[in-house]
């Protein structure tokens, strides 16, 4: 069948095999073939794709317990994130990290460790999960958690499934009062701008800004920052947020749709529309404004897009970022989604995020956009930051200098000697 | 006259389709009562459906091959308002040419046993109050065709049963369901290459019983376009039919 990533590039014809229970999974990894998990196939790239098996958890989405005391939920790997938001959150449990897309599973999360708009307050997913249960390349199955098994645990977070296949995991959901976030935007005339909002910011739970990345001269770095925070029950709005009504793209958009003239302009007619001040907004379009329009990676055309994601530590990231963004309207063709977010520390030998500012921004697929990112990479580990795997078709085993390789290696020669788990991801970069 | 709350029995209920129509009923708030094989294996299925849904989910331990009807619904602890039977198995053509046992496992698992337990259910619901029988058949069993009529046929004996139960319980408070549901992405049809515009989800499959159960349709091909399908199959002369390569 044939499989891709988000950005539908790179395209593999995999086995697609659905366990329905622990005892398939056992009986796919034992096969002799090397296999690799796929949840909800959000990563960009090739990050989920094994021609020879590629084991899909959708059929693993059981909420196994929840305890309303504790806020903690054990769930099978393959449980969407998009159906504890809406159940959860009328309940008033809210996830304790969330990416940018709802449609994720819980095992993705994990295996990606994902960060959300509150990283920098909160961290990434895995500080929230309590015990996760991994099967091994020999089929056997180890709960591994901070406290036992910990190389094992900090490995598989972020891990991209290398370490072996999530079964169930145990993590602690956050109260919230009402459905409603207090958001309070800015809107930042310069890179500086930007950065100083973020300063000066840290205490706001959640932070994010959308930055207009074919700025030049003075307005480079310009961007709409948006704050948040969980209403609390006396100032939310009384009313039930309006329910989110996705809509789809039903077609494949031609190549020339996303252009420098039609994006630089939808750019400045979105800089000007934003509204600084205060607004409560549901969580839908806080969180997840891509997710109204369900395909939207049809946007970019049949030949699919790229996301470079990079993170460049606190001191060196004005300059770091003032290059990459001279480096992408020069090159003029990139799509009007592009956040720029302040990160804090992880600990993991391959977890993505570190104390500075994250920027992303998506390509469509082409030579001239291979060899900008490319060059992007090259700013980035220059200045000591690290690309992230979850959106990576295309970078370089060179360009993971920023990752804890060794010490990762050194767990799959453990429970892996074999790699009897891997992806097309993980034998282009050698992982 | 559909009922609109009360319990749901699913017979079948380890299947993907028999899972899907657990969430869709359990997503209105009725009671689910998961009926399979191994039954056991199905508390962590139950667990989840009362978790997402804060409705109560229990399991039952049934095997239609072997079941006897009346003891089982004696058993229950309340005749449910709507019973689906959603047991379904292939099998392989082949093998059923060649061997009468593997056949009659085809047969008795498609026809004989579900259409005896939901003909005992509709028995017991039109002395009581009232109910629903779904019963998922299957277009294969709308004409007999060379490379399934085994599992064909037994769906349509099902089909046949239905039909005529809803003959019977016409005009009175027992509603009778057939559902077809054409090509579905499910364990049964794994590894099969099913074109995309007429194989449905199984999440598809449920959204199409439960909004039928509320507007009353009793004769259900949950992609529009296999009526159409099914229609002309069954209209074809069998001289035309013969040369067919399905």
């Amino acid at each position: 069948m044939k499989l891709s990533g988000w950005g539908r590039f790179p395209q593999a014809d995999c086995e697609v095999f659905r366990p329905g229970d622990e005892a398939a999974v056992r009986a796919r990894v034992l096969s002799g073939a090397t296999v690799i998990a796929r949840g909800a196939g959000r990563a960009y790239g090739d990050a989920a794709l094994n021609p020879e098996a590629t084991l899909l958890s959708d059929r693993l989405d059981r909420i196994l317990a929840f305890d309303p005391k504790t806020g903690v939920m054990i769930a099978e790997a393959g449980v969407m994130l998009s159906d504890i938001v809406e159940l959860w959150t009328p309940r008033g449990w809210f996830p304790p990290v969330t990416p940018g897309t709802r449609f994720v599973t819980l095992g993705g999360m994990v295996a990606s460790d994902v960060h959300g708009k509150n990283h920098h307050a909160h961290g990434a997913f895995s500080r929230h999960v309590e015990w996760l249960d991994l099967m091994l390349a020999d089929g056997s199955v180890v709960r591994c958690s901070p406290a036992k098994d910990a190389e094992l645990f900090w490995a598989t977070c972020g891990g991209m499934g290398l370490t072996g296949f999530i079964l169930r995991l145990a993590f602690r959901m956050t109260p919230i009062e009402s459905p409603w976030i207090r958001q309070t935007t800015f809107r930042a005339e310069s890179l500086a701008e930007t950065l100083h909002l973020f300063e000066a910011h840290q205490a706001s739970t959640y932070s994010v800004s959308w930055i207009d990345c074919l700025a030049r001269g003075a307005r480079q770095g310009r961007s709409l920052v948006y704050l948040g925070e969980h209403a609390t029950a006396a100032e939310a709005p009384g009313r039930a947020p309006p329910k989110p009504r996705p809509r789809r793209l039903p077609v494949d958009l031609p190549g020339i749709a996303l252009n420098p003239l039609s994006v630089s302009l939808f750019n400045e007619l979105y800089y000007r529309r934003g509204k600084p001040g205060v607004a409560f907004t549901p969580i839908e379009p806080y969180f997840y404004p891509l997710d109204s329009i369900l395909d939207w990676n049809r946007a970019y055309g049949a030949r699919g897009f790229m996301q470079h994601q990079g993170v460049i530590p606190k001191p060196a990231a004005s300059a770091a970022l003032k290059t990459m963004l001279s480096l992408i309207s020069a090159h003029g063709v990139c799509s009007p989604l592009a956040v720029l977010k302040l990160l804090g520390p992880e600990a993991g030998p391959l977890s993505f995020p570190m104390e500075g500012y994250t920027l992303a921004v998506d390509f469509p697929v082409s030579e001239a956009s291979l060899v900008l990112m490319r060059e992007l990479d090259a700013v980035v580990v220059d200045h000591g930051g690290r690309i992230y795997l979850t959106k990576d078709a295309r970078t370089a085993r060179s360009s993971l200098t920023g990752y804890r390789l060794d010490a990762f290696a050194e767990v799959r020669d453990r429970v892996d000697p074999d790699r009897r788990f891997r992806s097309l991801q993980s034998e282009r970069l050698g992982l | 006259m559909t009922p609109r709350q009360g319990s749901v029995l699913i017979l079948g209920a380890r299947s993907d389709i028999g899972r899907a129509i657990a969430a869709a009923f359990a997503r209105e708030g009725r009671p689910i009562l998961l009926a399979a094989r191994n039954a056991a294996a199905l508390e962590a299925d139950a667990t989840d459906l009362g978790l997402r849904y804060g409705v109560s989910a229990s399991t039952v331990e049934c095997d239609v091959l072997s079941a006897d009807p009346a003891a089982f619904f004696e058993a229950l602890p309340e005749l449910p308002a709507v019973v689906v039977s959603v047991v379904g198995y292939m099998g392989d053509q082949t093998v059923s040419e060649r061997d009468p046992k593997a056949a009659e496992v085809v047969i008795a698992s498609n026809f004989t046993g579900p259409a005896l337990l939901l003909g005992e259910a509709a028995e017991r619901m039109a002395g009581a109050g009232g109910g629903a029988i779904i019963g998922v058949s299957s277009v294969a069993g709308d004409r007999g065709r060379r490379s399934n009529y085994v599992y064909g046929s037994a769906k349509a004996g099902l089909t046949a049963f239905l039909s005529g139960l809803r003959h019977r319980f016409a005009g009175t408070n027992v509603f009778v369901m057939t559902v077809k549901p054409g090509f579905v992405n499910t364990r049964m049809t794994e590894g099969m290459k099913l074109p995309g515009p007429l194989t449905a989800q199984p999440a598809e499959v449920a959204e199409a019983i439960v909004r039928g159960l509320r507007k009353g349709r009793e004769v259900i091909y949950v992609r529009p376009v296999w009526r159409v399908i099914m229609t002309i199959i069954r209209c074809l002369p069998e001289p035309v039919f013969k040369k067919m390569k399905v």
